[in-house]
Formats: structure tokens, C-alpha cells, sequence
């Protein structure tokens, strides 16, 4: 949280009431900041990279948190067991879908790509990516739709369904463990400027951006829910609350919808934007997909 | 901008209408309610209520409660609810604050806390039409709270002394 901006917000209102000024209102306004060194006693031994430190220059944190460090101890140990994980039914389906043939073509995935253990390993991390023939970038769902339009000739995966979730899934699992390491440079950096635009954009009936919860208050319980600092590293992931798998996409427009903003469309520049830039923000967090959260 | 304020003027006769015909019988009275458009918020204040009917101290328990209206409880914590769960962190606690604030003061607050705490601050205006853009189509043209609402928190507000 900026500290500056804070005290002058506080100066603004001792102006207002002058009669309430007292040594006390400054402990009762400042609620509790996100204590990192009581946060370090908390991270488990096994897993060092929950918390990294930011490599991009343009960073508003001091340490990036993976949004597992904020879920309770059951949801945690849910994503640590790669049996107990439900997200790991869908990176089975993921696995058939990869060698099975579709499309007028006659082709499946792994007739171009192989193994996809060692072909896809680190291109979930690099999502989205630039891609010269379409002059865009393309999330990890429309590169695959591109896949299956233009070198399968079979029908497009709707963003949401089963098959995509698998495909998905099972591609983001082969880089596990690797830093998120998107392009933020070049044709790409007027999308990561694009996204930031929207970030720190207040939308809705309660007129909130992404920044007044993820940024200023993670750390912090708004009602129920222990807010995180929203990374993307985790996507797709198990949802307790959705009972299956869901995209990044999904969480936005949840996220929007809760605010009481129209959301923007899965697939839509914007949300592609928006994917970008928490990709950028989150830069040397590990991929964790799928990652369970309630 | 000008559909808006036709629409509101709607809202605004259907209530005066309604209100002098069942509760003022024969009497014409003067605005009851001040719309969100009215509402003049002076050095962190605002001296006139909303209403005409004073707030209900119980009502406003339960809209301080409720998700889906007032939702405070999201953000701050009250002692006076521990028998509700999960209390928010994001603003002060709310014990004591009838001894930091007075009526005037928490009303301007809950009706655009903006105005009071500056731009920057996370707190929902809670009497304002549209303050933020893509705001969805159910709740175009409202605001969260309706003055009675509001009055009714304020109340409830006022009883939570240490
Ligand atoms: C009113 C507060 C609020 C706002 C505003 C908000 N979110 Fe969230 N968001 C939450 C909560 C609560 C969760 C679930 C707990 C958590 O991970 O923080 C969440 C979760 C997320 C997650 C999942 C993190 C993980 O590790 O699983 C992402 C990503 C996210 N939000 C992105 C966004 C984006 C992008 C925006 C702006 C369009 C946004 N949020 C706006 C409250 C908010
Ligand atoms: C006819 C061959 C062919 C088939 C079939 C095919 N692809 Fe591709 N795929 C390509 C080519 C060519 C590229 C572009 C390679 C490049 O740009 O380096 C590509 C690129 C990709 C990429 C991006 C790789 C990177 O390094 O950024 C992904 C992900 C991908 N394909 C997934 C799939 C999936 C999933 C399927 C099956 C649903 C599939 N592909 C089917 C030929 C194919
Ligand atoms: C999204 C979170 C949020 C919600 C919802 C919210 N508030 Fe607040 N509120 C805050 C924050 C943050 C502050 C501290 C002011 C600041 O510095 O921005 C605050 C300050 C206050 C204060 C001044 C407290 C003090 O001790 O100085 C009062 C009174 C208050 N809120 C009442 C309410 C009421 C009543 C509701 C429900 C109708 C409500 N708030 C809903 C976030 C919220």
C-alpha cells in the first residue's frame, strides 16, 4: 500500500473534522498491512518458490505471493498431492486427447507435436505469446482453436467446455514448476500497457479495480475470503466453489460480476490484456496448474 | 444524462405521490426523500437526513449484515455481530464509532465516502447512480442503498458505543 497516499487521505479527513484529530483515529484508519516477516514464518520448507521476488522493474510488490499461500491448510495440502488433486482428472482427459485423432485432416496433436513432454514443456509458461502470422498475441485456448482450425480442419473448442479445460491443463502441467516467463517487450508491450489500463480501472456499482483488492488489500480477509494478490500462475485451476476445473477467464469475469460490472467476454482483447499483464506482473512465480483453490 | 434524471424525476413523483396519499392524507408535502442527484455533502458532512422517517436501528442491523445490500460486515469487523462469521479487515473496526463520529458525518460517509476520505479510498459510495463505468445493466441507474437505507445504518451506527 502506497503510505503517502494514505496519510494524505488521512490528513484530508482530520481538515473535515477537525474535532475528531486524535492520536487514537490513526490506529483505529490504518488497518493491519500484510506483515511479510510473519508471512515467511508461514511458508512451508518444501515449497521455496510460493514467494519470489518481482523481476519486472515496474513491480507494486515487495515479494509476489502465489494465491496457494492464502488458501487454508485442506485446500493447500489438496494441490500438494497430485492424487488427491481433482484438477488431475482433467489432465488425464488432456493425455487421450492429445493422440486422438480429429478433424478432416486426420490428425491429432501428436502427430505434429510428439511427445508433448518434451515439446510442450515451458510454452504454458511463455502464454500468451506473440504469433507473427496473426500480428497478436494468442492465449494458450487460442493458439490450440488455431491448431485445431487451420492444421486439423476440426471445429474450434469452445473457451469453457471439458475438452479445452483438459487440453489446457495438460499443457500448462508440462511446465510445472517453471517460472511464468512472458515476452513483455516489443509488439507485446502495448498489450501489457493495455491490460495495466484496465487493472487499475474502477468498474462497477461498487466501483472498484483489481488493484483496490489485489494490491492494496491482499493479505487481508474481505469477508470470508482471504484475498490473495490475484496471480495468473495457478490457472486453470480446481474451484471447491465451481465442484470442476475453470479457466482464467472465468475468475476475471467473477471477479467483475462481484463488483456488480458487465464483464467483459472470454476471449475478448481485454480480458487477452488482461491475461497478459498479470502474466508480466507475475513474472518468476512458478506454474502450479492445476492449482486448487475454494 | 438527461434520460437518467427523467427517469429519477419518475421514481421521485411516484414516491411523493404515494407517500402524501397513504401516510399524509390530505396534506401536500415537500420532497421526502433528497435523491442521490440533490444530496449536497458539505466539509464531510451532511446535516439534513434522507428522509423524513427516521432510521430504524433494527433494519439497519440487518442491512450492515446483509451480502446483499449493505455488506459492511465485507469489510469491517463489529464485535456487537460476533455471533455472525467472517468479519472483513479492509476498513476499521466499527466498535466505538458513535464516539468518533456524529450522525451528519456518518451520513456523508455512507453516501459517497469518496468525498470524505478522498478519491483513492475502497469504500463504495453507497447513495451515488453510476459511479464507476460497465456498471451491469441490473443495477444501472440505482444506487446500493435506498435513503431509508441509509438512514437506518446510521442509526444502528449511532449505537455502537464501547
Ligand atoms: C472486491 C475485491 C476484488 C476485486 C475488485 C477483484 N477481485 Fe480478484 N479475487 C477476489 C477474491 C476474494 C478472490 C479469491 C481469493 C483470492 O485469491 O484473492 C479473487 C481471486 C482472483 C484471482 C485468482 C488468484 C488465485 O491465485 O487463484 C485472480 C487471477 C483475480 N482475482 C483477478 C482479478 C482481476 C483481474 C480483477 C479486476 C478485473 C479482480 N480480480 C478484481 C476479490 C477481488
Ligand atoms: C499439422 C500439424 C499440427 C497439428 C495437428 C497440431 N499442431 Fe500445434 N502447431 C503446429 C505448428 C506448425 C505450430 C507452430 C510452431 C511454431 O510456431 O514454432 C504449432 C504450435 C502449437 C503451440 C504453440 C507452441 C509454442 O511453442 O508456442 C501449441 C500450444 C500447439 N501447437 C498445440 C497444439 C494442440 C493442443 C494440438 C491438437 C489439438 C495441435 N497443436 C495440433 C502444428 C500442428
Ligand atoms: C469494500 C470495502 C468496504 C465496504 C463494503 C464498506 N466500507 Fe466502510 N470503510 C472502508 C475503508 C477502507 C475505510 C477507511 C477509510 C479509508 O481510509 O479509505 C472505511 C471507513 C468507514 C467508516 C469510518 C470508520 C472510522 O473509524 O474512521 C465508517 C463509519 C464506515 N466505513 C462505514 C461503513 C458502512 C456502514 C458500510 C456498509 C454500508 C461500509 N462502511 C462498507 C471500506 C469499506
Amino acid at each position: 500500500m502506497n503510505f503517502s497516499a494514505f496519510n494524505g487521505r488521512l490528513a484530508t479527513l482530520y481538515t473535515t473534522c477537525a474535532i475528531l484529530i486524535s492520536a487514537g483515529i490513526v490506529s483505529l484508519v490504518s488497518a493491519p498491512l500484510f506483515d511479510h516477516a510473519k508471512a515467511d514464518d508461514n511458508l512451508p520448507a518444501d515449497i521455496t518458490t510460493i514467494k519470489v521476488k518481482p523481476s519486472t522493474a515496474d513491480s507494486p510488490f515487495k515479494d509476489l505471493y502465489s494465491g496457494w499461500y492464502f488458501r487454508a491448510k485442506e485446500t493447500q495440502n489438496l494441490q500438494k498431492d497430485d492424487f488427491e488433486n481433482p484438477g488431475f482428472l482433467w489432465v488425464e482427459k488432456g493425455q487421450e486427447l492429445w493422440s486422438k485423432v480429429d478433424g478432416k485432416a486426420g490428425k491429432s496433436c501428436a502427430s505434429c507435436h510428439q511427445d508433448a513432454q518434451k515439446t510442450m514443456k515451458g510454452v504454458g509458461a511463455q502464454m500468451p505469446k506473440w504469433d507473427e502470422k496473426a500480428k497478436r498475441p494468442l492465449t494458450l485456448e487460442q493458439r490450440i482453436n488455431t491448431c485445431r482450425q487451420e492444421n486439423m480442419q476440426a471445429d474450434e473448442w469452445k473457451w469453457e467446455s471439458d475438452p479445452m479445460l483438459s487440453m489446457t491443463t495438460f499443457i500448462r502441467l508440462q511446465s510445472r514448476g517453471m517460472p511464468v516467463n512472458i515476452q513483455s517487450d516489443g509488439p507485446m508491450e502495448a498489450w501489457v500497457e493495455k491490460g495495466k489500463k484496465l487493472y487499475y480501472t474502477r468498474v462497477g456499482q461498487l466501483d472498484l479495480s483489481c488493484a483496490n483488492c489485489h494490491e492494496n488489500n491482499y493479505g487481508k480477509y474481505i469477508r470470508a475470503d482471504h484475498l490473495s494478490q490475484g496471480h495468473s500462475n495457478g490457472f486453470p485451476t480446481y474451484r471447491l466453489k465451481w465442484q470442476k476445473l475453470g479457466s482464467l477467464h472465468r475468475r476475471f469475469k467473477g471477479c467483475m460480476t462481484n463488483i456488480r460490472a458487465t464483464a467483459y467476454k472470454r476471449g475478448s482483447d481485454e480480458f487477452v490484456a488482461l491475461e497478459i499483464y498479470l502474466a508480466h506482473r507475475g513474472k518468476g512465480l512458478q506454474v502450479e496448474s492445476p492449482s486448487v483453490r475454494n | 444524462m438527461l434520460k437518467k434524471n427523467m427517469k429519477f424525476s419518475a421514481a421521485f413523483l411516484f414516491i411523493t405521490l404515494f407517500s402524501s396519499s397513504v401516510y399524509h392524507p390530505g396534506t401536500t408535502i415537500a420532497a421526502e426523500t433528497i435523491g442521490p442527484e440533490q444530496v449536497k455533502i458539505s466539509d464531510g458532512e451532511i446535516t439534513k437526513p434522507l428522509t423524513e422517517k427516521a432510521g430504524d436501528p433494527g433494519e439497519g442491523k440487518n442491512w450492515f449484515s446483509s451480502r446483499k445490500l449493505g455488506n459492511c460486515l465485507a469489510c469491517h469487523a463489529n464485535e456487537k455481530m460476533s455471533d455472525l462469521p467472517f468479519h472483513g479487515e479492509i476498513g476499521p473496526a466499527m466498535d466505538g464509532v458513535a464516539e468518533r463520529y456524529t450522525a451528519t458525518q456518518l451520513r456523508a460517509i455512507l453516501v459517497n465516502a469518496k468525498a470524505v476520505f478522498g478519491d483513492e479510498t475502497v469504500m463504495p459510495g453507497f447513495y451515488r447512480v453510476d459511479p464507476g463505468q460497465r456498471t451491469a445493466k441490473k443495477f444501472q441507474g440505482k444506487t446500493i442503498l435506498s435513503g431509508q437505507q441509509i438512514e437506518d445504518i446510521i442509526a444502528y451506527l449511532l449505537t455502537l458505543k464501547e
